[in-house]
């Protein structure tokens, strides 16, 4: 068995003294494990972290066989990323959503999402906006996805502001007057085009708390998973929200003082 | 069919000594039969040394490290600069950075770094004893020394969140160019970080 293909590297494991176990999402071939042959070695030790493209040929006797990668690196973009906090965050989360896939399924329209996703992660704001659209599109991928495009009580197109938590469809202004405490607001960015810049903050928290609920729902509670704590690292500092209430060590990291805890619950559901 | 070469008692060291890093089943056989035959002179040393080790090691309560005394000998050494705290992910890192001189400051190993992927979160570092020694008042900079991976910096910049209210000057490693590196054959990301992170010359 033999196949090449582009891929983005989601996770690295040492195995044994030189080589390395790794997750790719690829193009073509879905979230695929392999051995690298040398791949704890400082040749490749760059090339094989978290975020880089790269180009791989995989080989194994049987198809269900681990087998081993050929790696080169095409776009190495982990150590630009490791300077920003955020793309650090955002870049641990996404690992974590596209893992949510079954291993070896093809998904080519989210590794393109994703690929672009990470091409653009050095901007705080877009890569905010870029990833609730990633997530909305994760839900989709799973089979959960959400129905934004009209009215699901009146058919309306127009003044789509809110999200039936029950269905995931969208409900406008009018139709959803009644009910407004109980629907999730659905901010302009997931309903028309925006420049991330004009994206608030309060849009951002509530792009998150409509996909986080369905995620959780939907993905992650039937596995007996939460979402994870980048998720919640990152929400922090795109949208500057954190809260230290106190010296560190009165409610010290294990309790809840950093990034990966500050984000308020309500967006995290 | 072949039976068994040696009895349980050496197939049991060299099993043993085949868990070792760097040693496979071949060397681990090459090991024991050397110190078999060096019983007295190597053999009966090693294994009073590995007893001394097993009663004697202990983690330094202050640092994280390990040592025969605890505190460990870098915690208890008065000559050392109690400004500076470099923070490493592993003992195996205090190691290399005490073996290279290149600082006289104290250290904190976390055992480990922050790994969403693998379920190593903040409880599971010892990054709350470092916050609590960092608001110490002789404490001036912290010298974040973790790995240059995605993991490491990600740990780096969780910490350096946490010390943002203490009195403290956090600093990093730099990144760039290794001692006896050729630029060509270097990788774009550490070429990139190099420039980024030039100095007047």
């Amino acid at each position: 068995m033999e196949w090449s293909d582009e891929g983005i590297v989601l996770g690295v494991r040492r195995h044994g003294e030189t080589s390395a176990i790794i997750e790719l999402m690829t193009h073509g071939h879905g979230r695929h494990l392999g051995m690298v042959r040398g791949g704890a070695g400082s040749r490749l030790r760059p090339v094989l972290q978290p975020g880089n493209t790269v180009s791989a040929v995989w080989r194994a006797r049987l198809d269900e066989h681990l087998g081993v990668y050929a790696v080169e690196g095409l776009e190495l973009r982990a150590a630009h990323l490791m300077a920003l906090p955020h793309a650090l965050y955002g870049l641990g989360h996404l690992a974590g959503l596209t893992r949510l896939l079954p291993e070896r399924d093809p998904h080519a329209a989210l590794y393109d999402t994703l690929a672009a996703m990470l091409s653009r992660l050095d901007d705080a704001r877009e890569a905010a906006v870029r990833m609730v659209r990633f997530e909305l599109a994760m839900l989709g991928e799973l089979g959960f996805g959400l129905d934004l495009s009209r009215c699901a009580a009146s058919g309306a197109t127009d003044d789509l502001i809110y999200v039936s938590p029950k269905s995931g469809c969208a409900v406008s202004r009018e139709a959803g007057a009644p009910w407004r405490e109980r629907l999730l607001r659905l901010p302009p960015f997931l309903r028309a085009p925006v420049k991330a810049g004009d994206v608030s903050d309060d849009d951002l928290i509530d792009g998150f708390a409509l996909t986080g609920l369905f995620l959780s729902r939907h993905v992650l509670e039937p596995r007996g998973l939460a979402h994870d704590d980048a998720r919640r690292a990152f929400m922090t500092v795109v949208t500057h929200r954190r809260g230290h209430s106190g010296p560190p060590m009165q409610n010290g990291p294990e309790q809840g003082s950093g990034p990966l805890q500050d984000f308020p619950r309500g967006a995290d559901q | 069919m072949a039976g068994a070469t040696a009895g349980p008692e050496i197939e049991r060291l060299i099993q043993l000594l085949a868990r070792l890093p760097g040693l496979g089943p071949r060397s681990a056989r090459r090991a024991a039969l050397h110190l078999i035959k060096k019983r007295e002179a190597l053999m009966a040393p090693l294994a009073a040394a590995l007893q001394t080790a097993i009663d004697k090691v202990e983690v330094c309560k202050v640092c994280g490290s390990i040592d025969t005394q605890n505190p460990c000998t870098v915690c208890a050494d008065a000559r050392r600069d109690r400004a500076v705290i470099v923070v490493v992910a592993d003992v195996a890192d205090l190691w290399a950075l005490e073996r290279a001189h290149a600082t006289n400051g104290l250290y904190h190993v976390l055992g480990g770094t922050l790994s969403p992927l693998d379920g190593v979160g903040p409880q599971d570092l010892a990054i709350g004893a470092l916050v609590s020694r960092a608001h110490g008042p002789e404490v001036k900079e912290i010298i974040l020394a973790l790995n240059a991976t995605v993991d490491g910096q990600t740990t780096a910049h969780y910490i350096t969140d946490l010390l943002h209210e203490a009195n403290v000057k956090v600093t990093r490693l730099a990144h760039g160019v290794p001692v006896g590196g050729e630029l060509d054959y270097l990788d774009e990301g550490t070429l990139a970080a190099a420039i980024r992170q030039r100095t007047l010359f």
